[in-house]
């Protein structure tokens, strides 16, 4: 990214923290916008994507880092003296004014003389369709209708920016639809900059120049839509953009991906010799063929069959692993088929733990050493810090109430035969990766049990 | 149809005994002579040699109500923008002076602003005053305000809650200032806990007997205690008493009539 073009952004947020009740929402946030442009920011819920709007519209104040508009630091400028709106989430018309009267209200408390108010209003009404609706109560409008008047009422005020807060996730999905390209068109007629707050990838990918994925408060990845389905940057990206399959590797060498014991040409590198890795494969990018034409890369047998209009989308097991595979042509169950991967079918990517394995600081006291309000006795180190190495497998998804810790389900991904589950523990406000075969729901408490069998110790120089 | 009314007769009874028998026997008393015990309009008439009475009594009421206004207004707001376990707690405050007798808190008051009271003394150490504090309009007023307080925070607390926030933030966001937000969105979003409030003021305090007597003194009588005067004082008179309370009745509900038709009028399209 060329430092000028950053200069040149309208919008610069620079080094941003925020925290509520000692819970980091965003952790040095970098982003710049360009004039004109629909950038999307794309995130679960929780990954502080409103905090982040909330921040460019004045809404809140971050505890530190810059927020630049046009070059000048409007850190404590109020939102009433920003250059920019908003549609808020749940519209947030006023309720005791009329269409009209809601439409007017930026420009009347401006002091806009009362013929150009109404000049202005009817051409916006005109625009977001609501030719007619002047005089209506807002309360008696529909969904749609009421999202058209806030979007009016924004806009009506000629922003150098918009900001729009998940403003379709009240509507139902054709509804959905229209707006989205209705929005697309607005945006390009008016020639200002979106900056649209949303959880759905679709949505995300239809409407945005720029898609910025956040979660934990960290910026994952910003680019085209493109460039990000194509060229996701870790797990987590590629998992919740699109469908995709992801799963454990090993990179040879650059551009040579081992996968299920099989030596595969690709177009990455720069990760090391011989170092675990995540591979992404789309399911669009793996071609099928009869099994007897023994031309194929690796063989599998068809598990299930669903007919999506376009395409079927198969899940196919394959040397041990689930292979999601969409194809024109549909399998039947049961049919064997091999599966061939061309070099650009592969995205490469970097493990989060790279050796697969949690290593945790802990303390050695008579020969005893307690971790997450466990203990291990017997250990034969002398008193100190020490290293324990407790792998994936030795950690047991269970119920609350069976649980010996109660941890936080940051993410999880499917990894073709396991859950790879990431889960943050409140009281060291540490991370530990465990493996699941069940399926959690994320953002909510689990609990887990470890296996202190599995679980080994080691004194701190050994591991260092 | 049988049975939906069926289901409000105990109310009907309920209303007939002791609103609508009372209602009529006041007015019964009202236009009936106290020497002959027959219809005349003489007692109505008399109550004109009272409008002095009247127009204090409405205009200390109206001061009370327009001052439990203005300070209960910013605290309700705040209130109601804190968080759901604060606002438990500071309601339970609002509302814990309630629960002890009235008139014990009036007598508080009432040793606090004597001539010889705590206030005067503490004044009295540092060479101030004694200030005449006790038998004044301000002491009426004061203890108006006082101990009918919570009954304006209360309704403004329950409409102030339901306004959305960014209701509030979209008006910011479109150029209002602190000002403008206040007049053109929060107030009429408002209207309807501030018009109850006002009522639940002005009613009470228009009507008080006590409050005046304590605080005021002699100097300082009330509608409410030349009603009570025709009741229970010297000058034995239930027929004025009657008439007097009905005019007070009359003018009042006049009063929230006008307040009402205001009310319609902005709200209506209020109710999401």
């Amino acid at each position: 990214m060329a430092n000028s073009e950053k200069e040149n952004a309208l919008i610069n947020l620079r080094g941003i923290n925020m925290s509520y009740e000692g819970e980091k929402i965003l952790d040095n946030l970098n982003l710049y916008i360009r004039d004109k442009e629909f950038l999307t920011l794309l995130g679960p819920s929780g990954c502080g994507k409103t905090t982040t709007l909330r921040i460019i519209g004045g809404f809140i104040t971050p505890e530190s880092g810059d927020v630049m508009f046009q070059g000048k630091r409007i850190n404590d400028l109020p939102p009433h003296k920003r250059n920019i709106n908003t549609v808020f989430q749940r519209y947030a018309l006023f309720p005791h004014l009329n269409v009209y009267e809601n439409v007017a209200f930026g420009l009347e408390v401006k002091k806009v003389p009362k013929d150009e108010i109404k000049k202005r209003v009817k051409k916006m009404l005109e625009i977001v369709d609501l030719k007619g609706f002047e005089h209506r109560r807002v309360t008696k409008l529909s969904g749609g209708q009421q999202q058209r008047v806030a979007i009016a009422r924004a806009l009506v005020n000629q922003p150098k920016v918009l900001l729009l807060d998940e403003p379709l996730g009240a509507l139902d999905l054709k509804l959905r639809k229209e707006m989205q390209l209705e929005l697309k068109k607005i945006q390009q007629q008016m020639e200002i900059t979106f900056i649209y707050v949303t959880h759905d990838q679709e949505e995300a990918m239809t409407m945005s120049d720029t898609i910025i994925i956040m979660k934990d408060g960290i910026i994952q990845q910003i680019g085209s839509p493109e460039a990000i389905y194509n060229e996701p940057k870790n797990a987590f990206v590629a998992d919740f953009i699109g469908e995709a399959n992801i799963f454990d590797a090993m990179m040879v060498k650059d551009d040579l991906v081992s996968l299920c014991g099989k030596e595969f040409v690709c177009l990455d590198g720069g990760f090391g010799e011989n170092k675990p890795v995540d591979v992404v494969i789309r399911p669009e990018d793996i071609e099928l063929k009869p099994a007897s034409e023994q031309n194929s890369d690796l063989y599998g047998v068809v598990q299930n069959v669903i007919f999506k209009g376009v395409h079927y989308e198969m899940s196919i097991q394959c040397e041990g692993l689930e292979w999601l595979v969409h194809s024109t042509r549909g399998w039947k169950i049961g049919d064997k088929v091999g599966l061939t991967l061309i070099p650009d079918a592969f995205h490469i990517m970097k493990r989060l733990y790279a050796d697969n394995t949690n290593h945790v600081k802990a303390q050695v006291e008579d020969g005893t050493v307690s971790f997450f309000g466990q203990t291990i006795e017997g250990v034969n180190l002398s008193d100190g810090e020490c290293v324990l190495t407790i792998p994936p497998t030795a950690i047991e998804v269970v119920s609350l109430d069976m649980a010996d810790l109660k941890v936080y389900l940051e993410s999880l991904i499917y990894k073709g035969v396991y859950n790879e589950l990431i889960v943050y523990d409140y009281d060291t406000k540490l991370n530990l990766l465990v493996h699941s075969m069940n399926d959690e729901q994320v953002a909510t408490d689990i609990g887990i049990r470890f296996d202190k069998s599995k679980i080994t110790v080691s004194s701190a120089e050994e591991v260092q | 149809m049988l049975k939906s009314k069926m289901g409000s007769v105990p109310f009907l009874v309920w209303s007939i005994i002791f609103i609508m028998v009372p209602l009529g026997l006041v007015l019964w008393y009202s236009f009936t002579a106290k020497d002959t015990g027959e219809f005349t309009p003489e007692n109505i008439f008399r109550i004109g040699n009272y409008s002095s009475i009247f127009l204090k009594s409405i205009n200390l009421a109206l001061i009370a109500t327009v001052i439990c206004l203005v300070l209960a207004y910013p605290f309700a707001w705040m209130l109601s923008r804190a968080e759901a376990h604060k606002q438990g707690i500071m309601m339970m405050l609002v509302m814990l002076p309630m629960w002890m007798n009235f008139l014990l808190r009036t007598y508080g008051w009432m040793t606090l602003i004597e001539n010889e009271g705590i206030i005067n003394k503490m004044f009295g150490f540092i060479g101030l005053g004694p200030f005449e504090m006790i038998n004044t309009q301000g002491a009426v007023v004061l203890g108006m305000v006082y101990n009918y307080l919570p009954f304006m925070i209360t309704p403004l607390h329950s409409v102030m809650v339901k306004i959305d926030r960014s209701t509030i933030e979209a008006a910011q966001d479109l150029g209002a200032g602190f000002w403008q937000v206040l007049f053109r969105v929060q107030l009429p979003l408002s209207l309807p806990g501030i018009i109850s409030g006002i009522t639940m003021v002005f009613v009470p305090s228009v009507s008080t007997f006590i409050i005046s007597k304590m605080l005021g003194g002699g100097s300082n009588m009330l509608i409410g205690d030349l009603i009570e005067q025709q009741f229970l004082g010297s000058t034995y008179n239930p027929y004025l008493g009657s008439a007097i309370s009905l005019i007070l009745m009359v003018i009042m509900l006049l009063l929230m009539g006008i307040m009402n038709a205001f009310d319609d009028d902005e709200m209506q399209g209020m109710v999401m």
